[in-house]
């Protein structure tokens, strides 16, 4: 089972020992809580299952959660596409700064992210008042809820086709415009194809962060049942009422997607694997 | 340390890479093991140093069996195709490696351990560089580096794989000659592996030709160039010209398609009638005739042409192939009575001591000569002509 | 009139101002104004005030925990991801490829649904927690609950960065120690560990980072009791509730500028691994 013994390899009990504490690790870590998602939301059995995710609330925190992904996936993808277009197929001053600005979100707390826009669109805020007079609530509204979630997440899409396109070069996209092709066509006829399946992994990657943010939502939610409440809120609220088994049914949910976007994240990584960065 | 390889076979799932291999080496040899690539020679090397394990059969490191023994017990140093130098070490560090690992109760004092690196790398002409880091040195330094770094351990057996497959040719050369000079120093046991047959025959005192998992012969370079064993080491160790032929019932060996002077394909020139005084005296006119022809290629015959050499028919002998390096080969504008092939010059490569000629038969058959400058330059030998190509030592293996 | 300095090469390929305007105008809008916004709030603020605020007992204790509890966290990962990795790289072994994939779920799963299922598994009743207790060990509603959680979500991170050194590491180097008289022990710790290092360094601080801003995967488990158990996210959003939005923002202020230096400091691992990585 475990690779025969060779020149350059450890003994076997330290083979077994390492390869037992990484089991009993992942198990611990990773596996254990899988499951306990799994079993308390099927703990009061099928029928309470059903019925939480059928629930009014339940049923308007999907169409939520799918209604802010629908639109912050597509407007992230559109910036990737532009973002990555620009930084891979020039060479201008100021490059750098440019992707690191890109990978701001993941060093920022979710929170904090939530906490801007309630500076800029709250009440009391250079905007608010603006906002007020004009009866546009953006906090505490689904708006608000879009623009929080498009910035945790519109590194996804941007970083995933940025290596990519970087490594295939320009040369491809010089000869089609040598050949007459204008901007568009040489886009799309020439460019698109040859990124599709990293750009497929990175709306995977984002669809799965878009529709599981949390700590960023949160803040500009309000936790306004029924209005604002994402699939991810909405456990929360379940949980904090002791309602175990249906926050953890709602969980289910969201642990499936999870799961479904690992399944197609390893499918695509194994047979495309130099399109893809991984992670 | 001597070296006894005793029957080692080995097996990579369906493939066999060694196939029931002997070999001994005498103390202070060095020895190539020369091949193509998959001929199973850096198994063989990889399995004397203990890196790999033989499936059967043994190996005796000065008449110890020395399969239990790990390669660092086995004072064994090995020095790799692409270094593996340690990038986070300084050249002395590297060197030092081998000193620094040792057990408290062997390890030298850092003072030894200094005086002992350095030497080395005065040896090997880097001690300038000692405290430069891998990524700064040249391909060529780097592997002397790693070179002192194997024989700082003082190893009874030296084993390079490849040791300079990974550099230019000019410093590959240089790189050769130093090796070789080290040894005659050192005298320390060593086996290299290569695919250059050019650097096995330069450098080593007895080749090891391997092919298939399996030794061919074993000699110094003269014996295996000139006297190679069967058409494998042959063929990997020079150049050569096939020649279709047969041999007659005699044992005489023919070419098959040759001409000669009778079956020059030029029509015989129309012999003019004798004038007066040639008819008064036969006797002059035919030592003429016999001596004019050769002198002046082109003169009419007087006499009539002397009666044809019946050709011996190719059907009654046993097809053979005749091998012949392209300095044996010997090139002619007319025939004489020996047996040529008529071929079309293709190519002059005048780049070097010898002048290469590449030619084509009217079969479609290439053929390489090789010859001095003057020959080319007397006999005006250009591209598209024609010439005679007859191979002047030939060597046949039996089975073609 | 020419630019002295030039800004961009000269291209054949069309659209670059449209891509790089889009581009810089959606960051404008999404980043640095909202971003600004933040900074703008905080300069309202009197100095003595700001100070003031971030230095109350409360927040004290409440930075002391998060940096101190996402080190702790970061460096179990390191050690463990390690292992992971050496594991997954080196050996055979059944179900692998389920094993790897699994690393990647506290990436991708959400984490507010993390925070409860650890919460639930670690809690006194809790799967792990009941064979816990008669040990008198709890490991949820307090400051180890946030370790947990932590080790949780920095998981992949140094796995995920050390995996493709440890597989491009050329079984050579090994080798070459061996043959000069290297135990495997000494072999690792002089070859092998200096090699990783800066891939082990990168994904350390990577998780650091996560570790530090994690919101919720850690309000579940940790208790949230001021002074004891309280992160910094949570400190934030409690000022938020009270709208104590000074405060608030000047807090923010302090990790952003913290995590900030991070992302230079992991940016600039980052580069010195991949530098190792290159091949002569």
């Amino acid at each position: 089972m475990i690779k025969s013994a060779s020149y350059t390899i450890e003994p076997l009990f330290m083979r077994l020992l390492l390869s037992l504490i990484a089991i009993l690790f992942i198990g611990i870590f990773v596996a254990l809580p899988l499951s306990v998602v799994f079993a308390e939301a099927l703990s009061k059995g099928w029928r309470a299952y059903m019925d939480a995710l059928m629930t009014e609330d339940a049923r308007s925190a999907i169409k939520l959660t799918l209604l802010v992904a629908a639109i912050a996936v597509p407007c992230n993808v559109v910036f990737g596409l532009a973002a990555s277009w620009a930084i891979t197929k020039f060479e201008f001053v100021g490059k750098r700064l440019l992707i690191t600005l890109i990978d701001l979100p993941f060093s920022v707390s979710p929170v904090i992210s939530g906490l801007i826009y309630v500076l800029l669109f709250g009440t009391g805020s250079v905007l608010g008042g603006w906002l007020e007079e004009h009866n546009l609530q953006i906090i505490f509204a689904v708006p608000g809820l879009v623009i929080a979630t498009i910035f945790v997440t519109f590194p996804f899409v941007a970083r995933e086709l940025i290596p990519l396109m970087e490594e295939q070069g320009t040369e491809a996209e010089e000869a089609a415009v040598m050949l007459g092709a204008n901007g568009w066509q040489t886009f799309w006829h020439v460019t698109l194809p040859n990124i599709k399946w990293g750009l497929f992994y990175g709306v995977l990657l984002c669809n799965a962060r878009a529709m599981g943010e949390f700590g960023a939502v949160s803040v500009v939610s309000g936790h306004i049942r029924g209005l604002t409440t994402t699939l991810p809120l909405h456990v929360e609220i379940l949980y904090n009422e002791y309602n175990f088994a249906a926050a953890f049914a709602v969980a289910s949910l969201l642990t499936m997607l999870a799961l479904f976007t690992l399944l197609l994240k390893s499918i695509i990584e194994y047979y495309f694997p130099h399109e893809v960065k991984a992670f | 340390m001597s070296i006894q390889v005793r029957n080692i076979s080995k097996r990579f799932g369906e493939t066999t890479v060694l196939d029931n291999v002997n070999l001994t080496v005498h103390s202070g040899e060095l020895i190539a093991l020369l091949g193509p690539s998959g001929s199973g020679k850096t198994t063989l090397l990889r399995i004397i140093a203990g890196m790999e394990r033989a499936d059967t059969g043994t190996v005796l490191l000065d008449g110890h069996e020395s399969l239990t023994q790990n390669a660092g017990a086995r004072r064994v140093g090995f020095v790799f195709q692409h270094y593996a130098l340690f990038k986070h070490m300084s050249v002395f560090e590297n060197v030092a490696f081998g000193l620094r690992v040792r057990p408290k109760k062997e390890r030298l004092s850092d003072k030894e351990i200094h005086r002992k690196v350095m030497q080395l790398l005065a040896l090997v002409h880097l001690d300038k560089f000692h405290d430069r880091h891998p990524s700064q040195l040249s391909g060529g330094q780097r592997q002397r580096v790693a070179l002192a770094r194997a024989l700082a351990v003082e190893p009874k057996l030296l084993l390079l794989d490849e040791p300079f497959g990974a550099l230019d040719a000019k410093v590959r050369k240089e790189l050769r000659r130093w090796m070789r000079r080290l040894h005659d120093e050192i005298h320390v046991t060593s086996i290299f592996v290569t695919h250059d047959q050019e650097e096995a025959m330069e450098v080593a005192d007895r080749v090891v030709v391997m092919s298939n998992g399996r030794i061919e012969q074993v000699g110094s370079p003269g014996d295996v160039y000139h006297q190679p064993a069967n058409s494998f080491v042959y063929d990997f160790l020079g150049n050569y010209n096939v020649f279709e032929g047969w041999k007659d019932t005699e044992g005489k060996t023919h070419l098959l398609e040759y001409e000669t002077r009778e079956e020059d394909s030029s029509p015989p020139p129309a012999p003019t009638a004798p004038s007066g005084w040639m008819k008064r005296y036969p006797e002059i006119t035919g030592l003429l005739h016999k001596i004019l022809p050769s002198l002046v290629p082109g003169v009419p015959s007087l006499l009539p042409p002397p009666k044809k050499k019946p050709r011996p028919t190719p059907n009654q002998g046993k097809p053979i192939k005749l091998f012949a390096r392209p300095h044996e080969l010997f090139v002619a504008k007319t025939p004489d009575d020996h047996e040529y092939v008529l071929a079309t010059v293709t190519h002059i490569n005048p780049a070097g001591p010898l002048v290469k000629i590449e030619m084509e038969r009217r079969n479609g058959a290439a053929l390489t000569a090789e010859v001095p400058k003057e020959v080319i330059d007397m006999l005006s030998i250009s591209k598209n002509d024609q010439i005679y190509v007859r191979p002047k030592n030939t060597r046949i293996f039996e089975g073609g | 009139m020419a630019f002295p300095i030039k800004l961009k090469q000269s291209s054949v390929i069309p659209g670059f101002s449209l891509a790089l305007g889009f581009t810089l105008l959606y960051l404008l809008l999404i980043v640095l104004v909202p971003l600004s916004g933040l900074f703008i709030k905080t300069s309202t603020l009197q100095w003595q005030s700001f100070i003031d605020t971030i230095t109350a007992p409360r927040v004290m204790a409440a930075y002391k925990i998060s940096f101190l509890i996402s080190f702790l966290a970061a460096l179990v990962n390191m050690v463990f991801g390690l292992i992971v990795a050496w594991v997954l790289v080196r050996y055979r072994l059944p179900l692998k490829k389920i094993l790897d994939a699994m690393i990647d779920l506290p990436f991708a799963l959400p984490t507010s649904v993390a925070g409860i299922a650890l919460s639930t598994l670690y809690a006194p009743h809790g799967w792990i927690g009941k064979l816990l207790t008669p040990y008198g060990i709890q490991l949820a509603f307090n400051p180890a609950g946030i370790a947990i959680a932590l080790i949780f979500v920095g998981l992949p991170f140094v796995v995920r960065t050390v995996e493709p050194v440890l597989q491009d590491m050329d079984k050579e180097l090994e080798e070459a120690a061996m043959t000069l008289g290297a135990t495997r022990w000494q072999t690792f710790t002089k070859v092998i560990f200096p090699y990783i290092m800066p891939a082990l360094l990168t994904g350390f601080a990577m998780a650091f980072a996560r570790g530090l801003g994690e919101y919720g995967s850690v309000i579940f488990i940790a208790g949230n009791m001021p002074m004891v158990s309280e992160i910094v996210p949570l400190v934030i959003i409690t000022k938020l509730e009270q709208y104590d939005y000074a405060g608030a923002t000047a807090i923010a202020l302090t990790m952003l500028i913290i995590s900030f230096l991070l992302l230079l400091t992991i940016n600039m691992l980052q580069r010195w691994n991949s530098a190792r990585m290159v091949h002569d």
